[in-house]
């Protein structure tokens, strides 16, 4: 294990280019053990294909490196145990049971003929455990609720013990009560001593949850910093165009969104 | 789990039905031998008893088994490619190739329906498909970009029979092809056998190694990418490993459908829906579906054998249905 705060993934100058349009400009983001970090901008602001090109699913110029090693350079395997995706919107093809799916988190720890091994066992137990799926393991993923799919999707993520967990949307689509209970379960896999970077369009929950927050705009970086610090109500106004409302609560500061500017 | 043996029975169970069809089809014919004697006739040289059983029925039963097998396993992995159970080996347009190649031999009288010259060109139209596909389609393409050339090919390929068929010189000839293409396994040697095998042994390779991607790919392709699946060569591999496998089958027994489509949803609730476990067990029901059709138009009366090909169809289409009426009160349901 690597101590705390020790850069894991490292993208420097990540562009991506389709047809003559930038989606991802010249952008720069350190993901750090046991940081969480949540990634916030405007729709078509060039989230989804940042967090994509430092998962290594895309091609993008610049680099990105997994402790001080180019991502391009590792076998696929190889990146898949070092690193969880967790895609927008949970989506099952097949009605396979819970504890199956569960288990494809560990389909890189695998070859194709070898059974499940006794590590294989734990670290599903483990995920199941921390996100509370245990109680309907046998059952078909089609027949759980929207909240429920959405834990066995981080489930599934989690059982391949990865060092760096990228997670797009997770909250999209869920109610408030498994919006809270999703950040919690980052912020506890975070505290274990993973680099966790989220894609989160719900600025409140990024101010209550995140270590550090890092606001993207038209493909660039505009502000890569503690919460307080990267959203303030003048960068809100300008990336977002809302203005909103700060309030001292106990938890913390909130913000609450008033009208579109 | 009980889920894991729940199907490792059924697929001993399975391979027993096999094995049972395979002694029956042996037996079945216009003479009627028992076990028996079809096993002393396989092992030691019994005369007539021998020949029927060797060179006319042993053929036949083989190639139904490889045949039933290779849909069976081709219709499993392209749907968990596709994460579609609709999906079905004709997608790509490969047989339809085989079955263009096949009958221009026929029609431009190079060689008659059992020669060994139409397999031959059946499966080099086969391969000559996929090499477009991956052509017109790049290396990189998406699952749409492939599933439109590979529609535009099978159409192509639906032209040339047709054009084939429209400029035979004689009508004897078009009803040949026309007859070759309702699909049968009447009358093939061992020649078509040794031929056709190893193609579809060697789809077999290339799609059981793909086990574990089809398993990853129910996440959807970018989660199956993160967990170290290439989706882009799964996508080649699948594709080529079809062209293999049913192109072969199509060119030594004409156009049978539905079994790809059928077998792998009659095993899959078994065995969890995971489309990796679900091959193995689809490629068996696929042989015991295609031995059995085989039996069934030889104890059809009448002087003219029902087509393999019909039966198959005749039986996969109303199930095709049910299987639409399903599926859409699914999507109704809102699951």
């Amino acid at each position: 294990m690597k101590p705390n705060d020790a850069p894991r993934l490292v993208a420097s100058g990540i562009t991506v280019t389709r047809g003559s349009r930038r989606i991802v400009d010249h952008a720069d983001l350190t993901l750090n053990a046991g940081e969480f970090t949540v990634l916030a901008g405007p729709n078509g602001a060039g989230k989804t294909t940042l967090a994509r090109a430092m998962a290594g699913l895309i091609p993008a110029d610049g680099s990105v490196t997994f402790d001080g090693m180019p991502l391009r350079d590792l076998p696929p395997r190889v990146r898949a145990r070092a690193m969880s995706y967790l895609p927008q919107g949970h989506d099952f093809h097949w009605p396979m049971r819970v504890d199956s799916i569960v288990a494809l988190g560990r389909e890189p720890h695998a070859d194709a003929f070898s059974q499940t091994s006794v590590q294989d066992r734990i670290a599903i137990e483990r995920a199941m455990e921390a996100t509370g799926v245990g109680e309907f393991s046998d059952r078909p993923i089609t027949t759980l609720s929207g909240g429920e799919r959405a834990r066995v999707a981080i489930a599934r993520a989690l059982a391949t013990e990865a060092s760096v967990l990228i997670a797009d949307e997770p909250t999209a689509s869920l109610d408030e009560r498994h919006q809270l209970i999703v950040m919690d379960l980052l912020r506890r896999i975070t505290q274990q001593g993973t680099a966790v970077l989220a894609i989160i369009h719900d600025l409140a929950l990024a101010m209550r949850f995140a270590d550090r927050v890092v606001v993207i705009n038209e493909g660039r970086i505009v502000a890569n910093d503690t919460p307080p610090l990267a959203l303030t109500p003048e960068r809100i106004g300008e990336v977002f165009g809302i203005s909103v409302n700060r309030v001292e609560t106990p938890d913390g500061p909130l913000l609450l969104p008033s009208r579109a500017l | 789990m009980t889920d894991n043996r729940q199907g490792s029975l059924l697929t001993v169970l399975l391979a027993m039905l096999v094995a049972a069809l395979f002694v029956l089809s042996l037996m079945t014919g216009p003479a009627h031998f028992s076990p028996h004697t079809v096993i002393d006739a396989l092992v030691s040289d019994q005369g007539v008893a021998s020949i029927i059983v060797r060179d006319i029925r042993l053929p036949r039963t083989l190639l139904a088994l490889l045949i039933g097998a290779t849909f069976g396993l081709a219709g499993a992995s392209l749907q968990g490619l596709l994460r579609n159970p609709l999906a079905e080996p004709s997608l790509f347009g490969a047989p339809q190739a085989a079955a263009a190649a096949a009958a221009a031999i026929m029609a431009f009288g190079l060689a008659n329906a059992l020669s060994i010259a139409v397999p031959l060109g059946g499966i080099a139209g086969a391969l000559l498909s996929v090499g477009a596909l991956v052509a017109i389609a790049g290396r990189r393409a998406s699952l749409t970009v492939t599933l439109l050339a590979g529609l535009a090919l099978a159409s192509l390929a639906g032209a040339a029979i047709a054009l084939i068929l429209n400029l035979a010189p004689n009508p004897y000839i078009a009803l040949e092809i026309a007859f070759w293409l309702l699909g049968s396994l009447r009358d093939r040697s061992m020649e078509h056998v040794w031929l056709a095998a190893p193609f579809m042994i060697a789809s077999w390779v290339i799609l059981a190694f793909n086990a574990g991607a089809f398993r990853a790919l129910t996440l959807g392709e970018d989660a199956a990418a993160s967990l170290g699946v290439n989706v882009e060569r799964t996508r080649v591999l699948v594709v080529i490993g079809v062209a293999l496998g049913v192109g072969a089958a199509v060119s030594v027994a004409g156009a049978i459908s539905f079994v790809g489509l059928v077998a792998p949803h009659l095993v899959r609730r078994f065995y969890g829906y995971d489309p990796a476990r679900v091959l193995l067990p689809a490629a068996l029901a696929g042989a015991a579906l295609l031995t059995a059709a085989d039996i069934a138009v030889r104890l059809v009366p009448g002087a003219v054998e029902i087509k393999i090909g019909v039966v198959t169809a005749l039986i996969g289409v109303p199930f095709f249905l049910a299987m639409i009426f399903h599926e859409r009160r699914a999507l109704e349901d809102g699951q």
